[in-house]
């Protein structure tokens, strides 16, 4: 057993910490696209429109069936074979793609819970008040489901974090790419790739600070 | 002008409401009695549509639909002609108390947020409740709950206020000062159809008294004749129970 080398992993940081900014882009644009497409699934699960019903179970299932690596290759490396038009797609907006893809299959049925979690009075407080089905679910339920489903979103954030270490695989030199990188010159894998572990540990750390801080405000209105 | 004709709801094989017929006049107060589960609450959410008649029509004021082949615009407009008063408040509960008022003016009537919100204050002073504006319904009691959800009906402004056992689910303490609001809402002559047991309130603030059994109207009159000089042998029985 050898020493670890602490100088040449403190001297590895602040390479890594470079790569931070492309990590969150990926996690923090796949989120807001995830949950927008999760929301919009989750709604029509909930109210079950004709015709659209068995397409999102089907996307859903699909999505939640199979491995996101296998999803990442299928669309990058497979897809351009058959349109051609992909071809220009690089490999960061197709982990992106990819994420929100499959993210959202299972956020949509996170999402769909906690809708179904809202008190039915909610629902007819709003029926009886003349709104209509999108006012009545942009106004009232789904703010309510939003903090039903907060802590569940947090989790799959964090996930979706450490999922962009794939976006490696495609091509895209991010945290792990680049420590891949500086390891094959220096032979020093294990503390390369410690210091990546190291730094994502202390990015979902700190996130989970940031999920209190966004549940007190969530369940502000229901201090009593 | 409230007319009702031939309204009929069933859950299954039982009918709850057997093709009722109702007439209310404007500014008429009409107090609902009878035994649980003859269908009172439900001829209220069938009026609003919560819960979807089979067959009938009803007739609130301009709008006028037919229960067998309501549209989506029909139930808004039907809806937008009432308002509710639940038994457990419902009030939005992501809402602060003059949000929960404010709500149905600006995002369904579109009334500008700045007279919306004035509206909302006036109506919570109205109920006692003008330190509360800010606050959200876990914070309150339920009778503040309950005086909330009466200003959410009344600034409406509808045609027809409906109160669905409104003070069946509060603490004895609240009751008091919930049916001193319902009073005062009856003093002006709004039009209410009220759910409710507390007899002495309905014998004070009704111009009429339906009582109902079995899904039917079975007795329809001014407080002193269904109060105190019942015909029906349902009726003669229900008063003895409840006294």
């Amino acid at each position: 057993m050898r020493a670890l080398d602490l100088d040449y992993m403190l001297g590895l940081v602040p390479v890594i910490l470079g790569y931070v900014p492309l990590t969150l882009f990926m996690a923090v644009a796949g989120m807001i696209c995830a949950l927008v497409l999760a929301s919009l699934m989750a709604v029509e699960r909930v109210i079950k429109v004709p015709g659209l019903d068995w397409l999102v179970i089907l996307f859903i299932s699909f999505f939640r069936g199979t491995p996101l690596l296998v999803q990442l290759f299928l669309f990058y490396y497979g897809l351009p074979q058959v349109f051609a038009f992909l071809t220009q797609i690089d490999g960061v907006t197709a982990a992106i793609m990819g994420l929100t893809l499959h993210f959202s299959a299972y956020m949509a049925e996170a999402i769909r819970a906690a809708i179904t979690g809202v008190d039915r009075s909610q629902w007819e407080a709003a029926q009886s008040i003349g709104m209509t089905q999108a006012q009545m679910m942009r106004r009232i339920v789904l703010p309510q489901a939003a903090r039903i489903a907060a802590p569940t979103l947090v989790n799959y954030f964090i996930d979706m974090i450490k999922g962009t270490s794939l976006a490696f695989t495609l091509g895209v030199t991010e945290m792990m790419g680049a420590a891949q990188k500086e390891a094959a010159g220096s032979f020093l894998y294990f503390e390369a790739f410690l210091v990546v572990a190291l730094i994502y540990w202390i990015m979902v750390e700190l996130l989970n600070q940031g999920q209190k801080v966004l549940e007190t405000y969530l369940n502000k209105a229901y201090a009593r | 002008m409230i007319r009702i004709r031939g309204l009929t709801k069933r859950f299954g094989d039982t009918t709850v409401l057997d093709a009722i017929d109702l007439d209310i006049e404007a500014g008429e107060r009409v107090v609902v009695i009878g035994p649980s589960g003859t269908g009172k609450s439900t001829l209220l959410r069938c009026l609003n549509f919560l819960d979807r008649p089979e067959a009938g029509s009803i007739a609130i004021g301009d709008v006028e639909v037919d229960a067998a082949r309501a549209s989506k615009k029909d139930i808004l407009a039907l809806r937008r002609a009432t308002s509710f008063v639940f038994q457990n408040y419902a009030l939005f509960a992501n809402k602060t108390a003059k949000e929960n008022i404010m709500e149905a003016l600006v995002i369904v009537q579109g009334q500008p947020r700045q007279q919306a919100e004035q509206r909302a204050l006036d109506v919570l002073a109205e109920t006692g409740l003008a330190e509360k504006a800010d606050s959200y319904p876990a914070a309150l009691s339920g009778g503040q709950q309950q005086r909330v959800g009466i200003g959410r009906a009344m600034a409406i402004g509808a045609d027809l206020m409906m109160f669905d056992e409104p003070t069946s689910a509060l603490d004895p303490e609240w009751v008091g000062e919930v049916l001193d609001l319902m009073r005062r809402v009856a003093e002006r002559r709004q039009t209410m159809l009220i759910v409710t047991h507390e007899m002495q309130f309905a014998r004070e603030i009704a111009d009429r008294i339906l009582f109902m059994e079995g899904g039917r109207i079975v007795e329809d009159g001014p407080p002193a004749q269904i109060l105190d000089a019942p015909r029906d042998a349902r009726l003669k029985q229900f008063l003895r129970r409840v006294a």
